[in-house]
């Protein structure tokens, strides 16, 4: 990962407010945002901020990191159906790897994403941290 | 083709030498006029572009121009779909369509780092998914979905292997059983290290010309009758439904109409299975098992070596061996040399039509090409 401010700061919006599009003809919301609907074709979508609950539809505990995420690893990526449907692929936080199940309540919580070097940019984002945890 | 290895002695010049050498001779001295590469990761990890430049020079063509087609790990495949249309459009009667990468000379997770790039940068790579998670994300939905259990889903890569086994060119030639699968490191669970290619360099070079040439390189031309392009979400999130790729459903779409066949005509195949999971999806999208049955039909010994379809003679990417860019040219040579007869392991019986699925990311660029003898 080779991170710019401008880059970073283009992403606020789906990286901290979990927001996706709308697509302005059929209706259809989905993530990452996307300038055109990939359902319908139309050419127009809208932003809209997401629900931060959802489920933990499927997931996988990686062992095998890629370059500069070896401090984190192992780590527990998943795909969370959101309250309105809308799947999001995130990574989780403060959850035992061994107790994860299909349909585990989670919500999303601010965390650091990437840091680059001692002296980089440190990148931050929505992870997901199962609901017990984040409320209690 | 080169055998896939880790080719330590060899860069890219040497690996595309040796295989266009082998093509050279086999076509009678065809004399490329134009060169189209597939690769993925020389950018990523030799900080090197300008490949045709490199693969005219390494085959002593200076002076023919060419390209680099990218598709991530589908890169051979496409630009086989490259090459094909500078002849099929009258620019070109010759063409070589070369594969390369280089992959070894890296630690694992530089490895790991550089194949990410196949996803979505922005909202998947950022979290630390490496290519094997996204893969396994999906491999876990599809045993929930289809009540696959693991063990079932560990056959295939021992079958890829006892394959492999016979193929001189295979990376991995060594039998294997369902426990050495499930026992195997985890990379990210549900995957396990033998359900995943390996990591390896190699090159494969095929010449392409337009059909009045071509008897006079070959007494035995293989036809290339049918080819298709599909796209899928760069991301998973956004999939209409991550166990039935739109990608391999419009590629084959378009293939068996332009080849005027259907999925029951296929006698030999090479599929894209970077993953078991990857088999799975390729056979079930290309219409050789209804979706959510071909691990059934793989646990019942279908796609051997006297079915129909043959899958994966080689070994497939799991044991021949997967050189991410490269490929999709050696799954192509493979099918063209079933079809004349002179593949050197296993064979079909007198095969007429086959067929190379090649993707990029987790199915989401896929090329299917159909030959036929």
């Amino acid at each position: 990962m080779q991170m710019s401010p401008a880059r970073v700061w283009r992403e606020r919006g789906a990286r901290l407010r979990l927001e996706g599009s709308r697509c302005k003809k059929c209706g259809k919301t989905f993530y990452p945002p996307k300038p055109a609907c990939p359902y319908c074709g139309y050419k127009e979508t809208e932003r809209v901020e997401l629900p931060k609950r959802g489920r933990v539809v499927s997931w996988t505990v990686e062992y095998t990191v890629p370059e500069g995420y070896r401090a984190g690893s192992p780590l527990v990526i998943a795909l969370i159906e959101l309250e309105n449907g809308v799947r999001v692929l995130s990574a989780l936080a403060d959850v035992d790897p061994d107790k994860i199940y299909y349909g585990m309540e989670v919500e999303a919580v601010l965390r650091r994403l990437w840091t680059e070097g001692d002296e980089g940019l440190i990148v931050y984002g929505l992870k997901f941290v199962p609901v017990n945890i984040s409320t209690s | 083709m080169t055998k896939i290895d880790r080719h330590y002695d060899k860069g890219f010049a040497e690996l595309i030498h040796e295989a266009f050498t082998k093509a050279f001779d086999d076509s009678r001295g065809a004399i490329p006029e134009a060169i189209v590469v597939g690769n993925m990761l020389s950018s990523s990890l030799y900080q090197q572009d300008s490949l045709a430049s490199l693969a005219a020079d390494a085959m002593g063509l200076r002076g023919r121009g060419g390209f680099k087609v990218e598709a991530a790990c589908g890169s051979g495949g496409h630009a086989f779909v490259a090459g094909y249309s500078l002849v099929a459009s009258g620019l070109y009667d010759v063409v070589a369509v070369v594969g390369v990468e280089k992959m070894s000379d890296y630690p694992t997770a530089r490895v790991t780092s550089a194949l990410a790039q196949a996803a979505d940068s922005e909202h998947e790579l950022i979290y630390g998914a490496s290519f094997p998670a996204l893969n396994a994300l999906v491999m876990r939905q599809y045993m929930i979905k289809y009540g696959a259990p693991r063990e079932d889903l560990a056959i295939w890569p021992v079958r890829m292997h006892e394959h492999a086994y016979y193929n001189p060119y295979a990376q991995l030639r060594n039998k294997i059983t369902v426990e050495d699968v499930i026992n195997s490191n985890v990379i990210a669970d549900p995957i396990r290290l033998m359900d995943s290619a390996p990591i390896g360099d190699g090159a494969a070079v095929v010449i392409l010309t337009s059909e009045e040439m071509a008897r006079r390189y070959s007494d035995t031309p293989v036809e290339v009758a049918g080819i298709g392009l599909g796209s899928e979400a760069l991301d998973l999130g956004s999939r209409d439904d991550t166990l039935k790729p739109v990608s391999i459903v419009k590629a084959a779409e378009k293939a068996y109409s332009m080849a005027k066949v259907e999925p029951r005509d296929i006698d030999v195949a090479e599929i894209h299975d970077a993953f078991t999971i990857t088999a799975l999806l390729c056979i079930e999208g290309l219409g050789f098992a209804e979706w959510g049955f071909s691990w059934k039909h793989i646990r019942d010994g279908r796609f051997g070596k006297d079915d129909k379809p043959a899958i994966n003679l080689s070994g497939g990417l799991k044991a021949r061996g997967h050189p991410v860019g490269a490929t999709g040219v050696y799954q192509v040579a493979e099918i063209a040399m079933q079809l004349r007869g002179d593949f050197p392991g296993l064979r079909a019986p007198s095969p007429s039509i086959g067929l190379a699925l090649n993707t990029g990311g987790v199915a989401t660029l896929t090329s299917i090409v159909i030959l036929r003898r």
